[in-house]
């Protein structure tokens, strides 16, 4: 089962803007999904259409199995969000804005409310700030705030999108844990970033948008694996490049003693073997995991700002 | 999609242990609890409060000025005054009336929907509160119902407020007995605070109306300042109409031509003809102004 799926899903703005250009989501159950992407990629414009706050131009989506938007009452429910930053009554404490949230959801238990908010305040560690005015909390808090309402109750689904704005790199690490801990439940966790280093290490999918397209979707594993590249250290460059090309790789450059190429198909144990029978002395020979970023800046181009 | 999807599970979606499945749950208590909800929020915004503060002076101020002026000036008020002020001097009573005619005329109680109303959509929206409550699901026609009976309820806190008050004011500071109405007749007093309760009653209908085109309005932008502006803008607007004479045929279908046709209830026999027209044309305006705050809500864009 997929817990979000779309098929040509598309918004267009009312000033002929085309935000989200067609895109087949596909995220599967259990998984924690990044969604990748710059600034103004349609990123936070695809979540605001899967949790029925816009209406798609065209296209049809459901969120765990259920047809959306007809089915919104049903499947929001069992989902958790934090759309576009937290966002609360200013003048309420942490606790009493999560009891309002709470209120306003017509399946959740009442008689559970008092104990379901302060585990949720407890696993974000803010009980001991419940009771402060949420305009004294600091950003770190109201982030965290924020990602307790997706906590509020047992969800299938949890949508973070850029949780960690803003965050000093210790409340980041603590976002990443937090986000490995509701997947240890086997809740489906969708987070959308702009900024890899924060996702890579607890992703298992990944979707890449880049100016309203998604131009690249699937495992962690197989975006490393479409540029996976090999590196051979060699006191006879030129010798090993020839063999490289020689074997069909492409991409093959020479830098001092290194000599790089992708790697396509072939595992590297056994260009080894064919560097070595060609008599090309291999003093080191590795296929460096390159990060998510250099993907990223690959398949969306240009800079992080720019689209 | 979902008939071939479903095959391809790659883990199974565990059941949400100590949660009743969403089917179980009782909508009407759910939807107390949300209203119960909206009114601590609405009631307990520190700018609500002191707008009521502000209400509550009203009805001891204008007493205590009142009661110094009247027996320094001896009886009568002058023309300037409503009809009313020259009784009260005659009567305690008449001081309700006398500030709920001034909370509508200097726009106080106009103000305080307007400011509510504001909030109600708007202000959620120019927090971003509202995307929180819309992806609970509070449901969007939920949540105006119970928007627009916060806004009732507080329209009629306001007037009971200042009405209760300008009654302990008017029987502390003046001569009370039994009430002389303007047909010149003579009730009891327990009947004159029953019909100026009953003028407190249809001043929240007129209110409660008003807070229909507000809300209507607060659909409209993601700025409440926008909106209360809007709103007082209308019922200035409105009342500067109802007062020029070239457009009387236009008069009696404007928001805020029939505030003060209560004078009807102080007659004997009561004269309903002025309240019954104002309560069609609020009814009117309420339900016109809903349907159009629905229409929008429901199906706009949330990008706030």
């Amino acid at each position: 089962m997929l817990a979000l799926a779309s098929t040509r899903l598309t918004k267009q703005f009312r000033g002929g803007q085309l935000a989200v250009d067609g895109i087949d989501l596909a995220v599967p159950a259990g998984s924690v999904y990044g969604f990748l992407g710059p600034n103004g990629s349609g990123k936070t414009t695809t979540i605001r259409m899967l949790l029925g706050l816009i209406q798609p131009t065209a296209g049809s989506y459901s969120v765990l199995g259920l047809d959306m938007p007809g089915r919104q009452a049903d499947a929001l429910p069992l989902v958790g969000s934090l759309v576009e930053g937290p966002a609360f009554y200013p003048h309420l404490s942490g606790r009493d804005n999560l009891a309002r949230l709470d209120a306003a959801d017509r399946t959740a238990s009442r008689a559970s409310a008092r104990a379901r908010i302060d585990q949720a305040l407890d696993r974000v560690g803010l009980l001991a700030a419940a009771d402060k005015r949420y305009k004294a909390y600091s950003l770190g808090m109201k982030q965290r705030l924020g990602i307790a309402t997706s906590l509020l109750r047992p969800r299938r689904l949890v949508i973070l999108d850029e949780p960690t704005n803003g965050l000093d790199p210790q409340g980041t690490r603590e976002v990443r844990s937090l986000i490995r801990q509701i997947a240890a439940d086997g809740t489906t966790v969708f987070v959308s970033s702009h900024l890899l280093a924060e996702v890579e290490q607890v992703c298992t999918h990944v979707g890449v948008m880049r100016t309203g397209k998604l131009v690249f979707s699937g495992p962690l594993a197989e975006l490393h694996g479409q540029a996976r590249r090999l590196l051979v250290r060699t006191p006879d460059p030129d010798l090993a490049a020839a063999v490289l090309t020689g074997l069909g790789l492409a991409g093959v450059t020479i830098s001092g003693r290194e000599v790089t190429a992708d790697l396509g198909d072939l595992l590297p144990e056994d260009v080894n073997e064919k560097l070595v029978r060609a008599g090309v002395p291999v003093a080191g020979l590795e296929t460096p995991q390159r990060s998510l970023e250099d993907e990223f800046v690959e398949l969306t181009g240009e800079g992080f700002d720019v689209d | 999609m979902s008939t071939e999807t479903k095959s391809v599970t790659t883990r199974p979606i565990p059941e949400l242990p100590g949660e009743q499945p969403p089917e179980r749950m009782n909508p009407v208590p759910a939807w107390f609890r949300f209203f119960f909800s909206e009114l601590r929020l609405v009631f307990f915004r520190p700018r609500n409060l002191a707008l009521l503060g502000v209400l509550a002076v009203v009805p001891i101020f204008f007493g205590v000025v009142l009661r110094l002026t009247l027996h320094s000036g001896g009886p009568g008020g002058g023309d300037n005054g409503p009809q009313f002020l020259n009784q009260l001097s005659g009567n305690g009573v008449f001081l309700a009336l006398v500030v709920l005619f001034l909370t509508e005329t200097l726009l106080l109680l106009p103000l305080a929907m307007a400011v509510v109303t504001g909030d109600a959509v708007a202000g959620e929206a120019s927090t971003g509160t509202l995307r929180g409550l819309l992806t609970v699901p509070a449901g969007r026609t939920r949540l105006l119902a119970v928007k627009y009976a916060a806004v009732c309820v507080f329209s009629a806190a306001t007037c009971l407020l200042v009405t209760g008050l300008a009654l302990i004011m008017g029987l502390i500071l003046f001569h009370t007995g039994p009430v002389t109405l303007l047909s010149g007749t003579t009730v009891s007093l327990g009947s004159g605070v029953l019909r100026v309760l009953a003028v407190a009653g249809y001043t929240a209908v007129a209110m409660m109306s008003l807070g229909a085109i507000g809300l209507a309005f607060s659909t409209l932008t993601t700025h409440p300042v926008g909106a209360i502006a809007a709103l007082m803008v209308l019922v200035v607007a409105s009342e500067i109409c109802d007062q020029l004479p070239s457009l009387a045929a236009i008069h009696s279908y404007l928001p805020t031509h029939w505030w003060l046709s209560w004078d009807g209830l102080f007659r004997a026999p009561i004269d309903l003809s002025g309240v019954a027209s104002g309560v069609v044309s609020y009814a009117v305006y309420a339900g016109i102004f809903l349907a159009l705050a629905w229409a929008r809500l429901t199906s706009a864009d949330v990008t706030s």
